[in-house]
């Protein structure tokens, strides 16, 4: 019996009379990497802001390890063990890229003190391949770097769970491999994963588990191979024509 | 790191000792200059500890240092002086702390139109007070001397730079300029933003009131006018970006410049100041964004270049 981490019932979002999330459940276990996929405008995002606090659940509930997340400020959630990247990639920049990682570490989940901070920032830097990099001004980054640093913040804090919001978009078809392998690392370290993505490939061969959200509602939830062969899925993607 | 933090504190204890220097070594013209300087250094770093890493801009001096004044004015004669001052701190700390806990979830020109108007509303409030007693201002007579409320102010400025030595190196340091820069990225990171906004701003809150109960007796005579003057709000914020704000002796580098140009400006001009000091504000913003310390930073990153 597999713990649940992650447990959504009924999340529900609503901006005024638009309904973006409407009514999704779903569990994510321990160390398992759960894909949230779905068209262009289906929700994922938000029900990905729903989960980090960036916005407050209209009904419904998420709690993690039992105990109700929702309705928590951002930072709360964070330090409970939730941490994030962001779909435009945000960094703080006028600092290094050491500092970006240090953020994490102090304030997160697990609060270091500075010394300890800097220590287990440089392992991240290390474990994403920007050890070389450190004392570097962000400004100076690549795009596939600017993501890598956001992860290796985003893993600084030990999270309970970690949320990442298309994190292979816009990578060249190279960077895209690395960028595969590196979250494959993540998994086989046994973190605990939402992702957020469109990239196929990489739901393929990341995901245990896939739920596909279409117009806001949960319409498939199984392994990727079954729920990317689901008609509906098929229907929501690509019209009904095709299916 | 730690030789470098006691070289950095002795070089500030010298300098405070050749400051508090000034009274014996000048004539009744420097030292009023001087008391102006450390008046406006002590507000002008205290306002640059909050606004600096938040990059919120906030006009509320005024507000904090008139009612740091009348708390002398109204005290003086009820309590020992030295009771006053931190009794001021209190009350602008206080203050702050409902201020900011009120409108530090505005960011931008929200909250800098909400600070302005707060300097405004407090004036009108303690005039109404003032005429509903039959008053038109405060006597505030005490022995103390110039020389006196100098040496209280570069005293005040000493403490000021210490503290805001200790928060740049402790924890809530870090995450202010984490604000500073993503204020969503802070949150997401587990800072508790509006708490740590809060607290600095109670910190510059605090000390701008002390500032004005300390200055209190040399203005004898205090009313709302005076106290809760709009261009003082305008002024420290003006002197804090000519030096810039992302060093702690920033702000006292834009304040001595500014502090003789004003003289020349109130004494030739009486009445073009508020155009004067628009004007020098427009220049200053143009020529110097990131102030004397972006400038000096530039010049050190060139000359580093060539080298």
């Amino acid at each position: 019996m597999s713990v649940n981490v992650l447990s959504l019932r009924g999340a529900t979002k609503r901006f005024g009379g638009l309904v973006a999330v409407d009514h999704i459940d779903f569990d994510v276990t321990e160390h398992q990497v759960m894909g949230l996929i779905g068209p262009n405008g289906s929700g994922k995002s938000t029900t990905l802001n729903l989960i980090s606090g960036a916005l407050t659940p209209t009904a419904g509930s998420i709690s993690l390890r039992g105990a109700r997340i929702s309705g928590l400020p951002a930072q709360d959630i964070a330090r409970k063990g939730v941490a994030r990247t962001f779909q435009l990639v945000r960094l703080l920049a006028s600092m290094s890229v050491l500092e970006n990682v240090m953020a994490g570490a102090m304030f997160g989940h697990r609060r270091r003190g500075r010394h300890d901070a800097e220590h287990h920032a440089m392992e991240m830097l290390e474990k994403v391949g920007l050890g070389h990099v450190s004392h570097a001004p962000v400004g100076a980054l690549t795009y596939i770097d600017t993501k890598r640093l956001e992860l290796a913040r985003a893993l600084a804090s030990d999270p309970q769970v970690l949320l990442l919001d298309e994190w292979l978009a816009g990578l060249n078809p190279t960077e895209l491999e690395e960028g595969i392998s590196l979250i494959k690392r993540l998994r086989d370290e046994g973190r605990t994963i939402v992702l957020v993505e469109h990239v196929m490939d990489a739901i393929r061969s990341l995901c245990d588990n896939c739920v596909v959200m279409s117009s806001g509602k949960k319409i498939a939830e199984g392994t990727p191979e079954q729920v990317l062969s689901d008609p509906e899925v098929i229907r929501a993607y690509l019209g009904d024509d095709d299916a | 790191m730690t030789p470098n933090y006691g070289k950095e504190l002795s070089a500030g204890a010298v300098l405070l000792i050749i400051a508090a220097l000034l009274p014996f070594a000048s004539d009744g013209y420097m030292l009023s200059i001087g008391v102006s300087i450390a008046m406006y250094t002590v507000l002008a770093t205290s306002w640059a500890l909050f606004s600096g890493p938040t990059h919120y801009i906030s006009l509320a001096t005024a507000a904090f240092f008139g009612v740091g004044t009348y708390v002398t004015g109204a005290g003086i004669d009820l309590l020992p002086y030295w009771v006053l001052l931190p009794l001021a701190a209190l009350v602008g700390g206080v203050l702050a702390a409902v201020v900011g806990l009120a409108t530090l979830r505005l960011s931008g020109v929200y909250f800098v139109i909400f600070t302005l108007g707060l300097a405004e509303m407090i004036r009108q409030c303690v005039t109404w007070f003032q005429n509903q007693q039959g008053h038109k201002g405060t006597y505030v007579l005490t022995d103390l001397t110039e020389a006196h409320i100098y040496w209280q102010l570069v005293g005040l400025a000493a403490l000021v730079y210490l503290i805001g030595w200790l928060i740049q190196h402790s924890r809530l340091g870090f995450a202010l300029r984490i604000i500073g820069d993503d204020e969503q990225v802070a949150a997401h990171s587990g800072i508790n933003t509006s708490l740590s906004k809060v607290a600095l701003f109670i910190v510059s809150g605090a000390v701008a009131a002390v500032v004005g109960a300390i200055i209190a007796p040399r203005y004898v005579y205090i009313e709302p006018a005076i106290a809760f003057n709009p261009m003082l709000s305008f002024q420290v914020v003006i002197m804090a970006l000519l030096g810039g704000t992302g060093r702690l002796w920033g702000p006292l580098v834009g304040v001595i410049p500014f502090t003789f140009l004003w003289e020349v400006i109130s004494a030739s001009f009486p009445n073009q100041t508020t155009l004067l000091l628009g004007l020098s504000f427009l220049i200053i913003v143009y020529l110097l964004p990131k102030g004397f310390v972006g400038l000096l930073q530039k010049i050190r990153a060139k000359t580093g270049g060539f080298a």
